[in-house]
């Protein structure tokens, strides 16, 4: 505290006290307008980089994410993908463990998926050999989720390091595989698998591409969704999120609910790495991931771990990656100017949340000093 | 011989690019902040270093390599400087989550850098590939008098920098008052608040100076060790996150990062120098140095010593009212 020259001690400039009492539709207005700030300085930014005046940058970003149809269906694929990997990442975060490692967890799912496609499946029908697929890369994600939770449970193993090393175990497994399957020999990369047969590939469903993509994430959201609100599972989850010694006075064993949820949290982030590969891309590479993993921790962090909300926010990533990446097409610049504008982007976000949180009140010149409430 | 001594300079031309990042890393968790954005920051140094540089020696038709070398890292310095705050302001006074913080600078940085990378080579024209040569040969300047010794021989200043940066650093958090202070800020902010010292200041100011110091390995990632050329190969980020990794590696000491560097260098290029390696083997080689890091984090949590561990308050935002 600042002492003026009278001597007298005045309460500092600016004032920052919790907001006690924020109704939930206050709170979501706060954070609409971080949103909307945010998009202001990236359209702001745009303009200064292409000089295009920042509505049109806005209509071509639209014509980017959903121009065509065929775009619409591509951006509804990739939003897709970033939920199902915040559906993953979400009881982990509710119990408070920091699972790092999807992108790990993505791609050991997408390289079980690729082996089954590779060396299985002949003669086998679609549906079965989907199932295989399916279960394989939730078997891999899990375990890639099971070992970081394992040492967590039994001697506290710091996890945001340890599930953040897991990633790069993960890629160079998959730079392993790539030049073990490489095809053709010498292109470094596996190609399309089974470009001829289609096998293992998702089959047309209701007539869109991508249309089980969306049945499969759609459901786990839904079913995620009842796991945490309603089940004991979730409850346990709860707890031990809240405070680690109330579910241990209380009789929950937290080292089994911790195992426990990660082999859930990477089985789910496995079966993004089955969607990646057998419902879009085909083909397996290090960029399977491609940053998905921790584009959903900030999706899944910021949505609160509410499905609908997370379903919103992938959303306004994915149209804003489309939407940059087709002004940089237009403008002869690379796709990386979408990685700047979401970074943008979230950083207003982000915040924000402290707007929700606290509210700042400026000290009044002639106002006598308010008496100091202890918080 | 020569192989053996190619291998070394190799692991510490790789090894100080992390020692640079680490120590970085080092400063800022001391304060109690968990920056995943060092990746990013390393980008948004190296790329404001590379462009600095760029615009020089293509403004000027003799550029002179010192005054090259003292644009990049005057321009490395105020973007890493810059980046840092972003990161301060929102995580220390707007109280955002670190960790989520810190993953979106490093979005950030990478696709800022990235796409400014790329509209250089671009305006390099010719073969698509910037290259600021003359810079470069100023970090690459080896000293004199060292000639005659074999590994030192090829080194740049850098190296030197580094290594004298991580001494200094050890004695400024074991025996200066302010390093003490420091440290009590990390371990518990409530008790060195109510000590009288100014937590936020602190936090500032090893966030900001731990940003620059990381940014310092992305600039000689590209000044050094990729010879003043941009490539959008995702490089800088694999070893930023590595970066990450040695921290832990080190236990949050800047003499075992010396030390921690080497030896992730050494792990990350012998496969290089290991006859026989198909292309797939080499890929579970580079391995390693995570292998490695997990071993050192689940032997450092088996052995519960207070000295091994990181900052008790390491990760959580502190708000004098709320404690």
């Amino acid at each position: 505290m600042k002492q003026d020259s009278s001597g007298i001690k005045r309460p500092p400039l600016i004032k920052i006290s919790e907001r006690g009492d924020i109704k939930k539709s206050g709170a979501w207005a706060v954070r609409l307008g971080g949103l909307l700030v945010g998009l202001f300085v990236c359209g702001l930014i745009i303009f200064a980089m292409v000089k295009l005046n920042p509505i049109k940058v806005y209509a071509a970003m639209w014509e980017g994410a959903f121009g065509t149809s065929r775009r619409s269906w591509v951006t509804v694929r990739d939003v897709m993908m970033l939920l199902c990997v915040g559906i993953g990442l979400a009881p982990a975060f509710k119990m408070r463990f920091w699972n790092i490692g999807a992108e790990g967890q993505i791609l050991v799912g997408g390289i079980a998926t690729a082996a089954v496609m590779l060396y299985a499946g002949q003669g086998m029908p679609t549906w079965a050999l989907l199932a295989i697929m399916f279960l394989v890369s939730a078997a891999a994600g899990a375990v890639w989720g099971l070992v970081p939770a394992f040492f967590k449970a039994r001697f506290r193993t710091n996890e945001t390091l340890f599930t953040l090393m897991m990633n790069y175990v993960a890629i160079q497994l998959t730079s392993y595989c790539v030049s073990l399957w490489e095809n053709p020999f010498g292109s470094n990369s596996v190609g399309i698998i089974n470009r001829a047969t289609k096998l293992g590939w998702f089959p047309q469903v209701l007539g869109g591409q991508y249309v089980l993509n969306v049945i499969i994430v759609l459901s786990l959201t839904v079913i995620m969704y009842l796991y945490l609100k309603y089940s004991k599972h979730g409850y346990e989850i709860a707890v031990v999120g809240e405070s680690e010694r109330t579910a241990q006075y209380i009789g929950i064993n937290v080292r089994r609910v911790t195992v426990r949820t990660m082999a859930l949290s990477g089985a789910i982030c496995g079966i993004a790495g089955f969607i990646a590969v057998s419902g879009a891309s085909h083909t397996i590479s290090t960029s399977t991931a491609g940053g998905r993993g921790f584009t959903a921790i900030i999706v899944a962090w910021l949505a609160k771990f509410n499905a609908f909300v997370m379903l919103l926010i992938s959303l306004l990533l994915v149209f804003l990656e489309k939407g940059a990446m087709q002004i940089a097409s237009q403008y002869d610049l690379n796709d990386y100017a979408s990685g700047m504008i979401k970074g943008v982007l979230l950083f207003f976000i982000l915040g924000s949340e402290f707007f929700v949180r606290y509210k700042i009140g400026i000290r009044k010149n002639k106002a006598p000093a308010e008496e100091e409430v202890p918080a | 011989m020569t192989q053996v001594i190619a291998l070394l300079q190799a692991s510490v031309v790789f090894g100080t690019v992390i020692l640079f990042g680490a120590m970085g890393e080092i400063l800022t968790e001391k304060s109690g902040q968990l920056n995943l954005g060092v990746p990013g920051i390393m980008y948004i140094s190296g790329i404001a270093g590379l462009a600095g540089a760029f615009f020089y020696e293509s403004a000027s038709a003799n550029p002179i390599a010192a005054v090259g070398l003292i644009i990049s890292l005057l321009c490395a310095i105020l973007a890493s400087l810059l980046a840092g705050l972003i990161y301060s302001f929102l995580t220390i006074s707007l109280r955002a989550n670190q960790n989520v913080t810190g993953l979106t600078l490093t979005i950030f940085g990478s696709g800022l850098a990235n796409l400014y990378g790329g509209i250089m080579n671009k305006m390099a024209g010719g073969v698509g590939q910037i290259s600021v040569r003359t810079t470069s040969s100023a970090y690459r300047e080896t000293f004199s008098f060292l000639d005659e010794v074999p590994l030192l021989s090829q080194l740049g200043f850098m190296v030197y920098a580094g290594v004298i940066l991580a001494l200094l650093m050890s004695y400024f958090y074991g025996k200066t008052r302010s390093g003490l202070n420091l440290r009590a800020v990390g371990e518990n902010p409530a008790t060195a608040d109510a000590a009288g010292i100014n937590v936020i200041k602190y936090k500032y100011y090893s966030a900001c100076l731990g940003a620059v110091i990381s940014g310092l390995g992305g600039l000689y990632y590209v000044m050094d060790y990729t010879a003043g050329t941009w490539s959008s190969d995702g490089g800088i980020e694999a070893l930023g996150w590595l970066a990450v990794a040695l921290v832990i590696f080190a236990r949050w000491k800047p003499v075992n990062a010396i030390w921690g560097s080497f030896l992730f260098g050494f792990l990350s290029r012998m496969y290089l120098y290991i006859p026989g390696l198909t292309r797939s083997t080499i890929e579970l080689f580079k391995m390693l140095p995570y292998l490695v890091t997990l071993l050192v984090l689940v032997i450092v949590s088996l052995k519960k010593s207070r000295l091994n561990e990181p900052p008790s308050a390491l990760g959580l935002s502190y708000f004098r009212e709320e404690r």
